[in-house]
């Protein structure tokens, strides 16, 4: 997200308050030393609050040990420190947390941090850095997909995985025909978009920002 | 939220008996209703039992020539399985008509069935709510009811069932597979999973302690025209106010099922009967003892006119 601002003086403070706001609503992982994998089949009367968790975020391999309670967006945030993903709603309604799980994308904050053992997790800052920026990353750019920018990580990573659903021919509400090929269309782009919620109302540049990777035509 | 245990499930049976032994534990797959109770302490489990490593995730081809869904099949997954979109149309429309794609791509096929009502007043600790906390009233009655259910309703509840997903299954004549903790399996209809609210709304399943949810099983298809039609205050991303789940044959024969209006999909064979006489007959059948309240009564209105459409798209 740095990259997409480099010259938003109210970044620094605005995010001083957000994290502050999120240290103080959430309950903070445990800090015990790092364990083996969590053992399937642990009993309840054996089963602590806190668990053993591996994946793999952004190609590298985490092993952490978390409060059973810590959200995947609680986890990135306040224990790993890339807070490119954000908390906007913290229930699912807003898709500022979206993040990639195995490409596909869910809501971070909907999902418990110990569920994600072995999983291969893309954020914001593993899709593209400020000198290689991923094309959607470029294209939101490009467009002015954004005013404040905060939902912006959770549009880009939730457009990446609209173009991989479309390629795949995952069907949704608009397409008109479940049994030919699904065609890209701006109708698709904004359905498809709808668990993203853009305060500013960017929306048209957005979509203008998609379309342009899923047509290929980046400058 | 409140502190809790968690195990993963290494077995069904595993499963079960875990949640037998402690009455204080729940099941989890995608979650995406679950922790959003859990946040807001509606629900407090003191221990999770995750099921996704199940080899619950797959479909196959019944004997009888229909569908066995695993509990843990994706709604994303579900809705684009070419086998689905073929056979069981209505189910691939009612299911992206529902949610955002994030959660889609994490809610399953049995935690769709068993997700908890929307009534504001039920998210709302702070009002009365019998459902959340039995005895202490119903909010929504003589409050904002817009939204709740207007059949099959209570004077303790007017709770309506928030899925797409059940709505098309329940027109598509869906049957419910479970494991219980003695380990025996049973298939009883989907219309069966659902208790009225009566007196006491917060028990809401008929599942017993520690029962699993294994697969929906859909009948042989059934051919006709498959619609899923669905009015909401806004075009993407919003519960239903009122929707229709319709499978309608070439003889206009066929079987129909409404969504928010009550605490299950709404469905009536006899209902069913009355297709080849229109909407008016078919909706004055389901909603005839439609108890609205000030705020919904447009929903019975609003379903036959949504009924009719559905007719006239089946037939055109």
């Amino acid at each position: 997200m740095d990259h997409l601002h480099p010259k938003d003086g109210l970044r620094l403070s605005r995010r001083q308050v957000l994290v502050g706001t999120a240290g103080s609503a959430v309950s903070m992982a445990l800090s015990a030393a790092p364990v083996n994998a969590a053992e399937p089949g642990k009993t309840a009367a054996q089963a602590p609050a806190s668990s053993s968790v591996t994946f793999t975020l952004n190609g590298r391999r985490q092993t952490l040990e978390v409060d059973n309670r810590t959200t995947l967006l609680d986890v990135l945030r306040e224990r790993l420190k890339l807070t490119g993903t954000k908390k906007g709603c913290d229930h699912g309604q807003c898709g500022a947390c979206t993040v990639l799980v195995e490409g596909r994308r869910i809501n971070a904050c909907l999902s418990l941090a110990v569920m994600h053992e072995g999983d291969s997790i893309t954020t914001i800052e593993g899709l593209g850095t400020p000198e290689r920026l991923h094309p959607m990353q470029a294209a939101f750019i490009k467009h002015d997909g954004y005013q404040c920018g905060y939902c912006t990580p959770g549009q880009i990573c939730s457009a990446v995985a609209v173009l991989a659903e479309l390629k795949a021919g995952i069907p949704s509400h608009v397409t008109q025909d479940l049994i030919a090929p699904v065609v890209q269309t701006p109708a698709e782009l904004r359905e498809r978009m709808s668990g993203n919620i853009c305060r500013c109302g960017a929306y048209s540049n957005i979509i203008d920002a998609i379309a342009e990777v899923a047509t290929g035509e980046t400058a | 939220m409140r502190s809790f245990t968690y195990e993963r499930a290494t077995s069904p049976e595993h499963a079960v008996a875990a949640a037998a032994a402690n009455p204080a534990a729940r099941f989890i797959a995608g979650g995406t209703n679950l922790l959003d109770l859990m946040k807001l302490e509606i629900e407090t489990p003191q221990h999770l039992i995750d099921v996704n490593g199940l080899a619950f995730d797959t479909l196959e081809a019944t004997r009888e020539g229909g569908l066995r869904i695993g509990a843990l099949v994706r709604n994303t997954d579900l809705a684009a399985a070419p086998e689905v979109r073929r056979d069981y149309a209505v189910l691939s429309r009612a299911l992206v008509s529902g949610a955002s794609g994030q959660l889609r791509n994490k809610a399953t096929t049995a935690g769709n069935l068993l997700q908890r009502t929307r009534c504001s007043y039920f998210y709302d600790t702070n009002q009365p709510c019998n459902k959340r906390r039995p005895g202490t009233g119903c909010s929504a009655l003589g409050g904002m009811s817009r939204q709740q259910a207007v059949i099959g309703v209570s004077d303790a509840c007017i709770a309506s069932h928030p899925s797409d997903m059940a709505v098309a299954m329940q027109a598509l004549d869906a049957a419910v597979e479970t494991l219980n903790a003695s380990g025996q399996t049973r298939t009883f209809p989907l219309a069966q999973l659902y208790k009225a609210p009566g007196d006491t709304p917060h028990l809401e399943y008929t599942l017993t302690p520690g029962e699993l949810i294994t697969a929906v099983i859909l009948p042989k298809p059934a051919g006709g025209r498959h619609i899923y039609y669905k009015v909401r205050d806004r075009a993407s991303y919003a519960f239903a106010l009122v929707s229709v789940a319709a499978v309608v044959q070439p003889d206009r024969t066929g079987r129909i099922a409404l969504g928010g209006v009550a605490y299950r999909p709404w469905h009536d064979v006899a209902a069913d009967a009355l297709l080849p006489q229109g909407a008016a007959a078919v909706s004055a059948r389901l909603l005839g003892d439609a108890r609205p309240t000030a705020q919904n009564a447009f929903k019975v209105k609003l379903a036959e006119r949504t009924l009719g459409l559905a007719l006239a798209q089946a037939s055109s």
